[in-house]
């Protein structure tokens, strides 16, 4: 490598034009060669989901009839129906939306407006996002213990709704947190300014702008209790039901129950109603999905 | 007052150069009177025995290099910089007469006395009308009648009615800079303050808003009391009547405009004023 040599005012020179155009191509090639590595794993992904969209589609569409939404479940593959366990699913979304929103927003709030940054605040808040990670069965066995024996709730849809609501409670108050967090900090000095309150502050100004990230967060956390089966099994919901639930404290069951229940039959023809079944479900959580998108677009703020 | 009058009028008749006329002589009644104000962040004393007394109707323009504690003075005036955690302060600040740190001094009573207009313009992420409407709606107006007079007279009087008549239902962010300052001033004035505090208003302002908003500070300060925070010397000359010299969280100087720009008692404060420092 030759640098230039120093004259007199001007500034001396480290960078050889010559050796830099030298290395280019090597360092075009590790460009490409990690963004086709990047590509590959993308790939593998969208692959898996292919096969598994491909294999459901085509085993379980055939069952997919006016019936099998309207039948309860059977002995017999082709008279097996989702009635029950939509509907159950259903119920088991309306005690859980509510429960887990008032509560994770409410928590979300208190951290993000009213508690003082103190230690306590500081471990609690780190704990929330701990909890997010911990296993669903262990949720199950919590629900187990302290509203199906404890509180004497039973198998019913209040003790798997109160459960499923501790599962999603973490996932939507850090959701809400960080829709709360990216309420910029000037609109509530000017809110303060003018004489309002914390409480009309909250109200008026922050809410309306987080209000959108923390419908979309809570809507994808209920999409995962739609999906989750583990605590349902610990807490004991059956999966042969033959009527529907008349209100909360009636026991009932699930669309990831009766799914499981249907693959783990020995007939080959239980398993292309597990499919039909998962078709079911998975448009469910297509739907859910697409709302949280829809509001998101809809009603995104910018500052 | 009348004692004040009379006392000054035998300063005046005593004072050696008469061609400097004393300032006490149109001494208006004090608004804000800080005493011995101490303040902290943490560990760090942010203000340092602050006396300062603040007049009525008049422009108290407060000037200083960064960092020297006059943003923190200003939002100590409305409490606002307890919003930061750790905060301490001792002193006290008489607004009217009574003291704002006393635990029986509600903070949303004396911000709705004290408006306030923020370095950066800062709107509400809704209609001209709903950000105007936001302080009267807050303190308690529902009746549409009286909310459509407060903002017409509030945009009148910060001077951009007729810029924004048309569209009160556009959001305001739709706004430029300038008019979105001037909203933020309009907002203000519809909570029907007393005082009006100003944290360097134009900084993030064209020269043309800049100059809009000199010009409504002007004519604001014939129904208000303006305290303004400005990194800009020629600002502070144009439009303040009274101006202070803050330095390393301490009062330099605290005079008649002109005196400080003109004659300044402090040599630091003449340091800065002609650019050597800040």
């Amino acid at each position: 490598m030759r640098i230039t040599e120093q004259q007199p005012g001007v500034n001396k020179r480290f960078i050889d034009p010559a050796s830099v155009s030298k290395r280019m191509d090597g360092r075009k090639i590790t460009n490409s060669v990690f963004k086709t590595l990047f590509f590959m794993a993308t790939l593998v992904a969208l692959l898996v989901l292919g096969i598994l969209f491909y294999r459901i589609l085509s085993q379980g569409i055939g069952f997919l009839s006016a019936d099998f939404f309207q039948n309860f479940a059977s002995r017999f593959p082709e008279k097996a129906g989702i009635k029950a366990a939509l509907v159950g699913s259903l119920w088991l979304m309306a005690v859980v939306a509510p429960v887990s929103m008032f509560h994770g927003i409410g928590t979300a709030i208190y951290l993000e407006e009213y508690a003082k940054k103190n230690r306590v605040n500081d471990f609690i808040r780190m704990n929330i996002s701990n909890l997010a990670g911990v296993p669903s069965v262990v949720f199950g066995l919590l629900g187990l213990t302290i509203f199906v024996r404890a509180l004497a709730l039973g198998n019913s849809i209040l003790a798997a709704g109160f459960t499923m609501s501790l599962l999603i409670l973490p996932v939507i108050i850090v959701a809400a947190q960080e829709a709360i967090r990216a309420v910029p900090q000037h609109v509530r000095e000017a809110s303060y300014g003018m004489g309002a309150t914390k409480w009309q502050t909250i109200v008026r100004v922050v809410l309306p702008s987080a209000i959108p990230g923390i419908l979309t967060g809570s809507i994808l956390a209920l999409s995962r209790a739609v999906g989750e089966t583990a605590p349902l099994i610990v807490i004991g919901v059956p999966v042969i039901i033959q009527f529907l639930p008349s209100g909360v404290m009636d026991t009932f069951t699930a669309l990831p129950m009766q799914i499981y229940d249907w693959a783990k039959r020995p007939q080959a023809d239980f398993q292309k109603v597990a499919s039909a079944g998962i078709i079911v479900l998975m448009a469910f959580l297509l739907l859910m999905n697409s709302i949280a998108v829809l509001i998101r677009n809809k009603f995104q703020k910018r500052y | 007052m009348v004692q004040l009058m009379n006392r000054t009028d035998k300063e005046t008749q005593a004072a050696v150069s008469p061609v400097e006329a004393p300032i006490r002589e149109t001494a208006k009644p004090v608004v804000y009177d800080t005493k011995q104000l101490n303040l902290w962040y943490g560990s760090h004393h942010a203000l340092k025995n602050i006396d300062l007394p603040i007049r009525e109707n008049e422009v108290t323009a407060i000037i200083g290099p960064s960092g020297c504690g006059k943003s923190t003075y200003i939002k100590t005036l409305n409490r606002m910089v307890e919003l930061v955690d750790g905060v301490r302060t001792s002193g006290e600040i008489l607004y009217r007469g009574r003291n704002i740190f006393d635990a029986k001094y509600s903070v949303e009573e004396l911000r709705t006395r004290v408006g306030m207009v923020f370095q950066k313009p800062n709107p509400f992420p809704k209609s001209i009308y709903d950000n105007i409407a936001y302080g009267p709606r807050i303190h308690g107006i529902k009746n549409k009648k009286i909310l459509d007079e407060i903002v017409e007279q509030s945009l009148r009087g910060a001077a951009i009615w007729d810029e924004v008549k048309d569209r009160l239902s556009t959001n305001a962010y739709s706004l430029s800079g300038g008019q979105q300052q001037r909203i933020c001033i309009a907002r203000a004035l519809a909570i029907e303050p007393d005082v009006i505090l100003m944290d360097e208003p134009t900084s993030a302002l064209d020269p043309i808003s800049t100059l809009k908003v000199e010009e409504l500070v002007q004519e604001l300060k014939e129904n208000y009391s303006i305290i303004i925070v400005t990194h800009n010397m020629q600002q502070a000359a144009r439009i303040s009547d009274k101006t202070a010299f803050f330095l390393n969280g301490e009062v330099i100087e605290f005079d008649d405009t002109n005196k400080i720009f003109q004659n300044p008692a402090d040599q630091r404060t003449e340091d800065y004023i002609s650019g050597r420092f800040g």
